[in-house]
């Protein structure tokens, strides 16, 4: 395996400028449920970070922590250099944040909802009309600035949600399942405005989602699982830790095939459902010295480990049965920092 | 357009922003006053039932006289006035659940600003669109026989603005942690109804009470808020009226002056205890 180790990412020499997030023993508990068990990571200033792991791992919990809506337990956590718990307001004044749910006041305009954003944020007076004129273009509301909130779509609500965590220039933009309930077209179109971002904004995205195709869009991801981080790295890196490529092949003759392919190349092999499967550690270039054993190849194909194995090799299941062993769109324990006292 | 690379813009601290947070937290509670046409109407309608009704109904049993050269229906006219604020305000309050229910609560907890600045604004937003509705109410007023005197009217709207703060206040210390907007209600209805009944909006609270019931009414902060604008309102109506309907400690009429430093001092208690609560970490 070829992990960096947790909490300390590669090539973060030569930056030079201090991590974006960074935590350490984090710890968080309700009651006798141990929400968030021991969590180290730092995330570099500019990087697009991903939280994977299904609903009830501790990700909502962790990124409230971060944006100082609840208090850890134990460890401690900097965002944007200061302290979630000292220096609260330090921290809520250089982060953005897009919920699962929506946080809009839907009897409010879109432009009423984002003038109360940039005046509870103290944001320079001469700054707000030009700023709203920009947040409102990246995400196309423009022309729906007017329009009262309880008239737009979800994926509309959730895009002006993303203008006003935008509005006040955070340096840390912290999405939390971003895309969850939207239809395919608002999904792409979200992941449009955040790559955007990041080439027009100097910003650290930290997101969370159960999504294996957003998390492969992460610069690196950590797997989450039981309030713990399992693995942490690259996309690539993580799915090349899990085994090589499958190299998939139909011959006339496949137990003389294995034996030659064993014999000649040194690699391993297995059969699935009756066919030959060669691991391979490059799978796209193993495939010509197949043919170059003489070998009467029918068919071939090449798989990669996909995250949802990387998943199953950290955590033991597979995303899909945790997902629904979580029971659905759960929330985090607590409604809010106030608490839940029902 | 573009949102160009951003350099570091952050808003201001101190003071100034925080008062910035809490004018921005009022002045949402009146946007959504104004596009919230059907609270407006509805709210009229317990008050002209009082008014018209109850004051028509039990006017007609009471003698001539027994308020000086006021009807029943006159005076209760300060009294309807300051429990359609104690409505209003109390409404406006508990909104803050609605806000935590709906979700638009957690973009102000992680907004820059304490949350005295949150509920500071709170409170003098509902305390707002409480005593804007009561202004509509008084434009009823040459109905009942009180005169449009701009004095008088602008004095009833100072002392129904702190009552509405105080009520406001007191809701904000029954909603602030509750999170769901079934669990507030009933509390809010249990607390009303005796605040309301027990303040002398119906009858005169010094006078022939018996005794338990007058003590009752005297330790309500609410008494001495319909107290202020009754002895406003119908001197002006009555000016041989004195002390007769006034408030009384003993056999001392409680100054208007005192009866609205002690509805203003409990409005602040309740304030801070609201603050205080909000403040909390979880």
């Amino acid at each position: 395996m070829t992990l960096t180790a947790l909490g300390t990412p590669s090539g973060e020499a030569g930056t030079g400028r201090p991590p974006a997030v960074e935590v350490s023993g984090l710890v968080k508990t309700f009651g006798d449920v141990e929400a968030v068990r021991g969590i180290d990571l730092s995330v570099r200033a500019g990087e697009l970070f991903g939280f994977l792991g299904p609903n009830g791992a501790g990700k909502s919990t962790t990124i409230q922590i971060l944006c100082t809506l609840l208090r850890p337990t134990a460890g401690a956590a900097r965002v944007a250099g200061f302290d979630v718990v000292r220096d609260r307001t330090e921290v809520r004044r250089h982060i953005g944040l897009v919920f699962q749910e929506t946080t809009l006041d839907a009897h409010l305009t879109a432009e009423q909802n984002l003038r109360f954003h940039a005046d509870i944020y103290g944001m320079p007076k001469a700054e707000v009309g030009p700023r709203i004129d920009a947040v409102l273009e990246m995400v196309g509301l423009t022309d729906r600035r007017r329009s009262l909130v309880r008239t737009f779509s979800g994926g509309m609500k959730r895009r002006l949600e993303i203008a006003r965590g935008l509005l006040h220039s955070p340096r840390v933009l912290f999405l939390d399942e971003p895309t969850i309930g939207l239809d395919p077209e608002s999904r792409a179109g979200l992941w449009g405005y955040v790559d955007r971002l990041r080439a027009e904004e100097d910003i650290t995205v930290f997101l969370t989602t159960h999504y294996m195709d957003e998390a492969e869009r992460c610069d690196r991801i950590a797997i989450v699982d039981s309030g713990r981080i399992g693995a942490l790295d690259t996309p690539s890196a993580l799915k090349a830790s899990v085994g090589a490529d499958r190299v998939r092949v139909r011959t006339a003759d496949d137990d003389a095939a294995e034996a030659l392919v064993r014999e000649r190349l040194g690699v391993e092999t297995a059969r699935e459902d009756g066919v030959l499967v060669v691991l391979a550690p490059d799978g796209e270039r193993f495939v010509p010295r197949l043919f170059e054993l003489g070998l009467t190849v029918r068919s071939v194909s090449v798989s990669r480990p996909t995250l949802d194995d990387v998943f199953l090799a950290y955590t033991g299941a597979r995303m899909s049965e945790r997902q629904a062993a979580a029971g659905g769109p759960a929330r985090s324990p607590v409604a809010g920092p106030a608490g839940g006292r029902r | 357009m573009t949102a160009t690379t951003a350099p570091v813009r952050l808003g201001g601290r101190g003071l100034r922003h925080e008062l910035r947070a809490v004018r921005v937290v009022w002045h949402r509670d009146l946007l959504r006053f104004r596009t919230d046409r059907g609270r407006i109407l509805s709210s009229f309608a317990q008050p002209l039932l009082f008014l018209f009704v109850l004051g028509q109904g039990l006017g007609a049993t009471l003698p001539v006289g027994t308020f000086g050269d006021a009807g029943y229906s006159t005076f209760l006219f300060p009294g309807v006035l300051a429990t359609s604020v104690m409505f209003t305000a109390v409404f406006s309050a508990i909104s803050i659940v609605w806000d935590r229910e709906l979700g638009f609560l957690r973009e102000m907890l992680v907004a820059p600003v304490g949350r005295t600045s949150i509920v500071l604004g709170k409170a003098l937003g509902g305390a707002t669109v409480a005593t804007l509705q009561s202004v509509v109410l008084l434009a009823l007023a040459g109905l009942v026989g009180v005169p449009y005197d701009p004095v008088m009217m602008l004095a009833t709207v100072g002392l129904l603005f702190v009552v509405a703060f105080a009520i406001t206040a007191l809701g904000l210390v029954i909603a602030v942690r509750v999170d769901q907007i079934q669990t507030v209600m009933p509390r809010v209805q249990l607390l009303l109804a005796p605040l309301m009944f027990l303040s002398g909006a119906f009858f005169p609270v010094s006078g022939q009470l018996p005794g338990w019931l007058h003590a009752l009414a005297l330790a309500n902060p609410i008494t001495y808020g319909v107290d202020a604008v009754r002895r406003v309102v119908l001197s002006r109506v009555d000016p041989s009226i004195g002390d007769s309907v006034a408030l009384h400690w003993g056999s001392w009429p409680v100054p208007v002056w005192l009866d609205v430093v002690l509805v203003a001092g409990v409005g602040g208690v309740l304030l801070a205890v609201a603050a205080w609560m909000f403040s909390r970490p979880e």
